[in-house]
């Protein structure tokens, strides 16, 4: 029976039937009608059904998803009543009496193809939008309905799925869906972060044929693991039923207890454990996980699928919100880490050979220090504005891919001047603000020592550290299995930035893939690691097993994987640790 | 017929909310509105579609001709200025 290996996109464990979730394409052949008029009065209907199926789709968005997720299809809306779009379906159909199937798809191709030519995010996601709208038109036509009706679905099912868009997600009863997976997208994608928000477990680029798929198979989705195992045998289902029991009482157990701090068990350490987060959304996900702080902000959502920089006041507002929703509790924000595998045009970024080596984070701050200078200074505004209003704020500010001390110095030269121009400028400012770096280019973690007086702390980003140190492209499939933080190269140079830290008073925090593995704790306990920052949905798990463990024993197991030379080795030792 | 030449300040230029605005404030008239991106090679597109707008990329500080003719034309051109003018009604504080 077949299993499928992909990537654990949202926690827990799903058994039951599987629903494949098909888009088919609408075709249509180009064709002169006889009676254009009986045509375009077809069309006409079409495109009024349309708006009613969309219609609904906003209404029901306003409900269950919120007015951002209703604005997507208000625009898709818009387009059905374009008086352009309009008058050119009229053309081809009633002066050049084409078939109206055609008609749509030549025209709104048309729209489509030049926006993409536009080339910015923005113009190719509408282009998307319009592509969505014309099928919908086309379908219509066709007197297809919505193809796989969820509002009938009678049973709990796992939806199985190439890839889910907005439109798709929005029609599910999500009190049926119990699991969701699919052929295509991250664990960023829209299906992956519906899936954590509905809190069902999901897997995404799981390497299936849709075509294969039946509906009414029983499945397990593993969403811990990444494994979709369609067909178990009853022995496969036997396990599963108890794996899912287990891992639902241990995951209720640590709810109750998430509110209670990481402390050994001996009582001698603790630990911090905070969030990555992206958005104020996820920064309120995080609180109710048991977060005590954030120990990643990524900025980036502000300067993505726009033409201009974003303004002052934009980012004040944003990085507000977040502020606000964490009050006392630590806030690290990592500034801008863009580089050339994305297109943002007006920052001057290029499509580069290796964009990963390339011009990105820090390293703009030659040609660019005013966008550096930007998010200083709306940083500073900000936290100084919920100061001023009396709600505490501890603001950290971290800077991405930090290879030389050069970057640092003169990064902090920006950060005093902003500073400054805002106290002339009589601005209310925050009491005090941390400043550290990343660690994830090797020459950061080799010159700790000379990087942390100028800092106030270190964050090792995994990831990447794991990345550059071992030379491996992490998105390239081929090579990505060499990539693994529990390379004792990797190991050794988490241990000598902890190492240089310690010994001048500073704190170390880790925010990569690492510190949320469950299979790291010992050893990064043992290596004295102050601050674990995780995705929100593993805050739980990380904090109860650190309670279960004592110092001493955790110092041996890190001591005993630094000896290692292999990564296999690291992890079939930490697998063979039990906490005491 | 008459024009008017303005630059368009906004972040989000000549799409996404001020682009429906733009449309929508153009709807409001009788007479026919266009709107040219200079320095462009794209021809005048239709003021009143929203898809031939945004098809124009007008970005921040592009600068386009709007032209009116026929009925209320005058008006039509008073009041997308306006509109471009405040912001389309929203009061963002200027760039750093």
């Amino acid at each position: 029976m077949p299993k499928y290996q992909g990537l654990p996109a949202s926690p827990g464990i799903a058994i039951g039937q599987i629903l494949p979730y098909r888009t088919p394409k609408v075709t249509f052949t180009e064709q002169r009608v006889e009676e254009p008029h009986a045509e375009w009065q077809r069309l006409q209907q079409a495109l009024r059904k349309a708006d009613t199926q969309l219609m609904a789709l906003e209404e029901r968005a306003r409900k269950i998803a919120g007015e951002e997720e209703a604005a997507i299809f208000e625009a898709h809306r818009l387009f059905l009543v374009d008086e352009e779009l309009l008058a050119r379906l009229r053309t081809l159909v009633l002066e050049e009496h084409l078939n109206a199937k055609a008609a749509v798809h030549h025209t709104f191709e048309q729209y489509a193809e030049a926006l993409l030519g536009l080339e910015e995010a923005y113009f190719q996601a509408r282009a998307q939008d319009l592509r969505d709208v014309a099928q919908r038109v086309m379908k219509c036509l066709d007197g297809i309905g919505e193809e796989t009706d969820f509002e009938a679905i009678a049973e709990a099912v796992i939806v199985v799925a190439e890839e889910l868009t907005p439109s798709d997600t929005i029609r599910f009863d999500r009190e049926k869906i119990i699991g969701i997976v699919t052929v295509r997208g991250g664990p960023t994608s829209h299906s992956a972060i519906l899936a954590r928000a509905m809190g069902v477990p999901a897997v995404v680029s799981a390497p299936f044929d849709l075509n294969d798929m039946r509906g009414g198979t029983l499945a397990i989705l593993n969403g811990n693991n990444g494994v979709f195992n369609v067909g178990p045998t009853l022995h496969e289902l036997e396990v599963a039923r108890k794996e899912k029991e287990e891992w639902e009482a241990r995951r209720r157990a640590e709810l109750r207890q998430a509110e209670q701090p990481a402390i050994t068990r001996e009582g001698a350490y603790r630990a911090e454990v905070v969030a990555n987060i992206g958005s104020v959304e996820d920064a309120e996900q995080a609180l109710q996980f048991g977060a005590e702080g954030v120990g990643l902000f990524r900025t980036e959502f502000l300067y993505l699928e726009r033409n201009t920089m974003p303004s002052l006041a934009e980012q004040v507002r944003a990085y507000r919100r977040v502020f606000e929703v964490m009050g006392a509790r630590p806030v690290v924000v990592r500034t801008l880490d863009i580089g050339g595998d994305k297109e943002v045009s007006y920052l001057g970024m290029e499509k580069e050979a290796n964009p990963f080596l390339g011009w990105r984070a820090i390293r703009m701050i030659r040609e660019r220090p005013d966008v550096l200078e930007n998010q200083f200074s709306a940083l500073l505004l900000a936290a100084g504005q919920v100061t001023a209003e009396g709600i505490p704020c501890d603001l950290r500010i971290m800077l991405p891919m930090v290879s030389s001390v050069a970057e640092v110095e003169r990064a902090r030269e920006i950060y005093e001047e902003a500073w400054a121009a805002l106290q002339a400028e009589g601005k209310p400012l925050p009491e005090r603000v941390q400043f550290g770096i990343m660690v994830e280019v090797p020459s950061a973690a080799l010159l700790a020592d000379h990087f942390a007086p100028l800092v106030d702390f270190f964050s090792i980003g995994t990831n990447d550290l794991t990345q550059y140190t071992l030379a491996v492209d992490r998105t390239n499939e081929r090579v990505s299995v060499l990539a693994s933080p529990y390379h004792p190269a990797v190991l050794r140079l988490i241990e000598m930035t902890l190492r240089a830290a310690h010994a001048q008073g500073k704190w170390v925090g880790l925010c990569g893939e690492l510190a949320g593995d469950p299979l790291a704790v010992p050893l990064l306990v043992g290596l004295h690691l102050d601050e674990f920052s995780m995705a929100p949905s593993s805050i739980p798990t990380i904090k109860g097993l650190i309670r279960q463990w004592t110092l001493a024993a955790c110092e041996e197991v890190a001591q005993q994987c630094l000896q290692f030379s292999l990564a296999a080795e690291v992890i079939e030792y930490l697998k063979g640790q039990a906490p005491h | 017929m008459i024009s008017t030449i303005i630059t368009i300040d906004h972040p989000a230029g000549l799409h996404a909310r001020p682009a429906a605005q733009f449309v929508k404030t153009a709807a409001r008239f009788p007479c026919k509105i266009s709107v040219r991106k200079l320095n462009s090679e794209k021809p005048p597109a239709n003021a009143k579609s929203p898809l031939s707008v945004l098809t124009l990329g007008v970005n921040q500080g592009d600068t386009v001709e709007i032209i009116a003719e026929g009925e209320e034309a005058q008006a039509a051109l008073e009041a997308l200025v306006e509109l471009v003018k405040s912001n389309f009604g929203e009061t963002t504080v200027p760039q750093a």
